[in-house]
């Protein structure tokens, strides 16, 4: 017997069987053959694994894949229309904001997800937004210009 | 495309009753999505033993980090009860994330410190105090307004316990087997002047080296430390000095600052010393005393 679970992953119904107390994260990446889901720090710590999670943007590792049953999740490989990249990751690339590019995936589902609560966010608010992200690189600056550069254009 | 699910029909179990038991990573594992509190609290009562999941953020760590492997889980994610939030009554399964915006100021500033965005959009104050870390960011609030833990029992019901005595030691709390916490019962005597501050490495992700609340009422101050301790503190000596003084003089805050830190229980380990924790308790209790005076 196994848990086997429903869940809305980039906007298409997946059935998976669940095992023990694995999380989200590993789901997504072993099972559902979603590896742009960084796997790091496992503590919630580092924000690589971030994803839409009903509406929530939340670290995979600390879902219990056996409670998502239901859930409608938003993964990196769902930001963008096809080929076609969401202009927060354009502007990502033109800024330099992506070095080793590990961190990348989950700083792009978190800024997608401040963009849509606010689209207009001031610095602070994005600051605030980003806090759960680490950058071991340490490209901060650039990963702040290009969000900057976003929220300014339209402004 | 699909893993190990079953190509083609869609399964679709949702929230049932009845246990399900997920085989692989090591164990075999019961998990029962509870879908209202009477369902959680039957099945509690059947499995004393079962582990109580609600935003997972100090589970899941145990399960990734530690490798413990529950047996038994019932998911709380789903009970719309201990969602609900009264100005007296703050339901379990209340996020961090909506506490940042409560009436209380110190458990909104608290609620802004806990963790990261991504914590606070699925961790509780339930959690926080059923977990019962000497570092629970929330912990020192309830100490301050004398709140009350609400716990129910399939058995026995409702009992409301005062937060001296739910919280026993590091991680052990008054709580039965069969009981879940259901909320956090707040007096209607909690002053509105009210501040917290905490002391850690970095502002975002950090785990407390101290963590402090002051309130000011008609009943005078009242002062709060988390991370100093087994369980959350009052400091009674440190109030009731501070209380005595007609006028609050320099003189009268430096006495303040000095019992208090004279009065924590701090110890020595990775995250910092016993002399910085008492150090820092005894200024951050005096800044906010200051604040609360503003």
């Amino acid at each position: 017997m196994t848990v086997p679970i429903v869940i809305t992953v980039n906007g298409e119904r997946r059935s998976v069987d669940v095992a023990g107390s694995e999380s989200l994260l590993h789901t997504l990446r072993n099972d559902l053959g979603l590896p742009g889901t960084k796997d790091a720090c496992e503590q919630g710590e580092c924000g690589s694994c971030t994803v839409i999670f009903d509406g929530a943007a939340v670290c995979s590792c600390l879902v219990m894949a056996a409670d998502a049953d239901g859930a409608t999740v938003t993964t990196v490989e769902g930001i963008g229309e096809g080929a076609q990249l969401h202009p927060l990751q354009e502007v990502m690339l033109a800024e330099g904001a992506v070095q080793c590019g590990f961190c990348t995936p989950g700083f792009i589902v978190t800024g997608v997800h401040l963009l849509e609560t606010n689209s207009h966010p001031t610095e602070p608010e994005i600051r605030e937004a980003l806090s759960g992200n680490i950058c071991r690189c340490t490209g901060y600056g650039a990963i702040l210009r290009a969000f900057t550069a976003l929220t300014s254009e339209g402004a | 495309m699909t893993g190990r699910g079953a190509a083609g029909a869609l399964r679709r179990p949702r929230a049932t009753d009845k246990w399900q038991r997920a085989a692989g990573y090591g164990t075999v594992m019961d998990f029962l999505a509870a879908r209202n509190l009477d369902e959680t609290l039957a099945a509690k009562a059947q499995r004393p033993d079962a582990q109580l999941l609600a935003g997972g953020t100090d589970l899941m760590v145990e399960v990734n980090i530690a490798h413990r492997r529950p047996s038994r889980v019932i998911s709380l994610r789903r009970v719309e009860e201990l969602r609900e939030m009264t100005s007296n009554r703050i339901g379990a399964g209340v996020t961090w994330a909506r506490l940042e915006g409560s009436d209380h100021g110190a458990l909104a500033q608290a609620a802004r410190t806990i963790g990261s965005p991504q914590i606070r959009a699925v961790a509780t104050i339930g959690g926080n105090v059923a977990t019962a870390s000497p570092a629970g960011d929330g912990l020192p609030w309830i100490a301050a307004a004398n709140a009350r833990i609400v716990v129910r029992s399939k058995e026995r019901g409702e009992r409301v316990i005062p937060w001296n005595e739910f919280f026993t030691g590091v991680k052990h709390t008054s709580l039965e087997p069969d009981e879940v916490v259901t909320g956090v019962a707040i007096p209607d005597d909690v002053p509105t002047a009210q501040e917290f501050a905490k002391v850690g490495t970095r502002n975002a992700m950090v785990i407390s080296i101290v963590s402090c609340v002051v309130m000011r009422g008609d009943d005078g101050f009242r002062v709060a430390l988390g991370s100093v301790a087994p369980t959350p503190i009052r400091v009674t000596r440190a109030e009731e000095m501070l209380n005595a003084e007609a006028r609050i003089t320099e003189e009268a805050l430096k006495e303040f600052s000095r019992i208090v830190s004279e009065e924590v229980r701090p110890i020595t380990d990775h995250r910092s010393t016993e002399g910085y924790r008492r150090h820092a308790a005894g200024v951050l209790a005096r800044r906010l005393a200051e604040r609360c005076l503003a």
